[in-house]
């Protein structure tokens, strides 16, 4: 009884770690559906946001109504395993026949031949990707091809809570501010609030709302060409920025938005201001002060420039669905109009295709969304990736995000994240 | 063997199936990857020892096996509290046993996760009920979640108040097993309480004792969902707390180098078989079977 116990255990440990094989086949053109009462199967459909899942459902719903013979089911994981999930289907030729593919980790997914192209649904005009953001076409292409059919775009602007800058006695933010505009107001924040608990700036320090909008607005950059942008005085300069407004206690620490997430801090009135997405409105709206706040443009640089990334979701189709038609005319109906209406309307998320983000800017009139709108068409740049783009995001949370407010000055940590961003893009294949 | 003929064989097949399939296959097949350079979705190819000289050359691999150990050695210390634990509710004659019993077990069968991220609001910095407990004494409390050594012994010390009530289960039924007799014997030569529990109660449950340490080892070694959902992955701190399951666990997704991964589940297996291998020596020293 004993001895078998322990030896189930030591194997438990081989079980719980044993890698998985397969190899991948080529990628096959996604087929285009011909008579719709022709196409016929079970699909599986993996996203990753239970905010977004309602509208997700009810867009299945109008897609049975022109396929009443597909049925297709919805995967849902927390963000944090759904790429482990995916990668673990993947390599056992199992992943779902249509799922959601982010910026970061497409061309992984791209480059293993994970992804059927759209070059069928291209052809037959059944998707065109002239309806979307150029920016988000560029992101889900890859040596010429297009594997994406963007679903939604965000863009970063500068949130803030109006009753808690009139608490404070200072002006609320306008879209003149620079830098020294924010970091003033910081300042005088912290005096009148900081001691009720109540953070000035309450950022999360994330890359894509914080550090990256800060370095392409000074004229500094992520990745050009292949080689890491950390090391430019340009970058340097945006990230010491922040790196200040950690010191002088204006902005939590890494440390202190590990334990509390940024946004819940701001969501909960304990923060005045911050950089965020889009993506927190149906957040912002659940929150008992969900009145009280308001979204302005984000400040802009010392030189006066202001840029913002964009990033979109997009659907996209496994190289090895067992269903190609039903699975194209799936795609086809999630990248067109109705589609985008229906995630418009329920407030779920900014949809990507052209003149529909009327109807999500209204569904939250009084949080001034169409800030977001301009930003995309005015002042963003792509959201910047490379073949293996976890792996130097991980570098940014190890290397850079922990340094910032420390002792060492970013013209020291820039150089040196960006000579291991360096190595590890040289290592991709 | 020859006299019973093929039935028993067909009898142990399911199972024998199972685990060839599930436990021995894998085993092999880690093995063979850890000798290779594999990608996020396979395609393995040879490269020899070369994850085993990075594995030697890594620095976070050695800061992994500290964690791992001074971990597993806080949890360990879960034995012998609940050697005493166990003694006190088996006394004869305590009142609510039943409920005291169940109230212990409970973490044992609740989700790991969920508990570990009931213990993360807990421990928080800012706003957590630890913290605003100490402040009542005039204790600035630590940030729990985010300071190196104050975050491991954190994971710990939720992996200790888990462990007990499986600890308590186990020797329980040891206790079980000790015959009244030799209590009553040992009252008439005049032994105490306390004596009595040093000569009869913990010698007779030395075996429980060795098992629970076993078992508890190996999973200290296995050390991830606590961590993982306690400090959460993008915690700066992560770094420096580390286990070796998590390494694994890193370089498998995050880094997607299953090759270097599979290495690394190799050498937590062998750490774990030579550490079982020494205690099952060790116990001929300490445990007793009479």
């Amino acid at each position: 009884m004993r001895i078998p116990s322990v030896l189930a255990g030591l194997t438990l440990a081989a079980l719980a770690l044993a890698g998985c094989g397969g190899n991948s086949g080529g990628a096959g053109d996604a087929k285009v559906p011909d008579d719709p009462a022709k196409v016929k199967g079970d699909l599986t459909y993996a996203i990753w946001d239970v905010n977004q899942q309602p509208a997700m459902q009810q867009i299945v719903k109008a897609f049975n109504q022109k396929y009443p013979d597909v049925k297709v089911s919805i995967s849902l994981a927390t963000f944090d395993q759904y790429f482990t999930k995916l990668k673990t289907q993947g390599s056992s030729n199992n992943l779902p026949d249509v799922f959601w593919m982010n910026g970061p980790n497409f061309q992984l997914f791209a480059s293993n031949k994970q992804l059927a192209t759209l070059d069928g649904l291209i052809g037959a005009k059944q998707v065109d990707p002239a309806n979307y953001p150029k920016a988000l076409d560029d992101l889900y292409t890859l040596d010429g091809k297009q594997y994406g059919v963007p679903k939604d775009y965000d863009t970063i602007a500068l949130w803030y809570n109006k009753k808690l800058f009139a608490d404070a006695k200072v002006a609320a933010p306008t879209a003149d501010w620079t830098w020294n505009d924010y970091k003033a107001a910081a300042v005088k924040l912290k005096a009148a609030l900081g001691s009720k608990g109540i953070w000035a700036s309450g950022d999360n320090l994330g890359n894509q709302s914080d550090f990256y909008p800060a370095m392409l607005s000074n004229g500094g950059y992520v990745i050009k060409d292949g080689k890491s942008g950390y090391g430019d005085p340009k970058s340097i300069e945006a990230l010491q920025f922040w790196s200040d407004m950690v010191k002088g206690g204006y902005t939590p620490t890494a440390a202190q938005n590990a334990e509390t997430k940024s946004q819940d801090r701001f969501f909960d009135g304990k923060a005045a201001m911050m950089w965020n997405g889009n993506w927190v409105v149906s957040a912002a709206l659940k929150s008992p002060y969900k009145n009280d706040f308001s979204v302005v443009p984000l400040p802009k640089a010392p030189n006066g420039g202001r840029k913002t990334v964009i990033h979109g979701i997009a659907n996209v189709m496994s190289a090895k669905t067992k269903n190609p038609e039903a699975a194209a005319a799936f795609l086809a109906f999630l990248g067109g109009k109705d589609a985008a209406l229906i995630q418009a309307k329920a407030g779920a998320a900014n949809p990507a295709y052209t003149g529909t983000q009327t109807d999500f800017v209204n569904s939250a009139p009084q949080y001034n969304l169409k800030t977001y709108i301009e930003a995309a068409e005015q002042y963003s740049e792509p959201y910047p990736v490379s073949k293996d783009t976890g792996v130097w995001n991980q570098l940014e949370t190890d290397d850079l995000i922990a340094a910032f407010g420390g002792t060492k000055p970013m013209s020291e940590v820039g150089p040196q994240v960006a000579t291991k961003m360096d190595e590890a893009l040289g290592k991709e294949k | 063997m020859s006299k019973d003929g093929k039935w028993p064989w067909v009898f142990v097949l399911p199972t024998f199936l199972g685990v060839l399939v599930f436990y021995l296959w894998p085993l092999v097949k880690t093995l063979y990857d850890s000798f290779t350079e594999t990608g996020p979705f396979g395609g393995a190819t040879w490269v020899g020892i070369a994850n085993y000289s990075q594995l030697v050359g890594d620095s976070q691999v050695y800061r992994a096996v500290v964690n791992t150990v001074v971990y597993t050695a806080i949890v360990l210390l879960g034995i012998p509290i609940a050697v005493l634990f166990a003694s006190l509710l088996n006394r004869p004659g305590l009142k609510g046993a039943m409920v005291y019993r169940t109230l212990f077990f409970l973490p044992y069968v609740a989700m790991p996760t969920a508990i570990s991220l009931v213990w993360r609001i807990i421990y928080n910095g800012e706003y957590g009920v630890l913290n605003q407990a100490l402040g009542v004494f005039g204790i600035d409390g630590p940030s729990w979640i985010t300071e190196p050594w104050f975050a491991l012994i954190a994971v710990a010390l939720l992996g200790l108040w888990m462990s007990i009530g499986f600890n308590l289960i186990v020797l329980s039924a040891g206790l079980k097993g000790i015959p009244g007799e030799l209590y009553e014997a040992a009252s008439l030569d005049g032994a105490g309480r306390s004596q009595q529990f040093r000569s009869i109660t913990v010698p007779l449950l030395t075996p429980s004792i060795f098992f629970l340490s076993v078992i508890t080892t190996i999973a200290g070694f296995q050390l991830f969902d606590q961590l993982f959902a306690l400090l959460g992955p993008t915690n700066p701190v992560m770094p420096k707390t580390q286990s070796l399951v998590f390494l694994f666990y890193d370089a498998a997704f995050v880094g997607n180098e299953r090759g270097y991964a599979a290495a690394v589940a190799v050498l937590i297996l062998a750490v774990v078989g030579l550490l079982t291998l020494f205690q099952f020596r060790l116990q001929r020293r300490w445990v007793s079977y009479d």
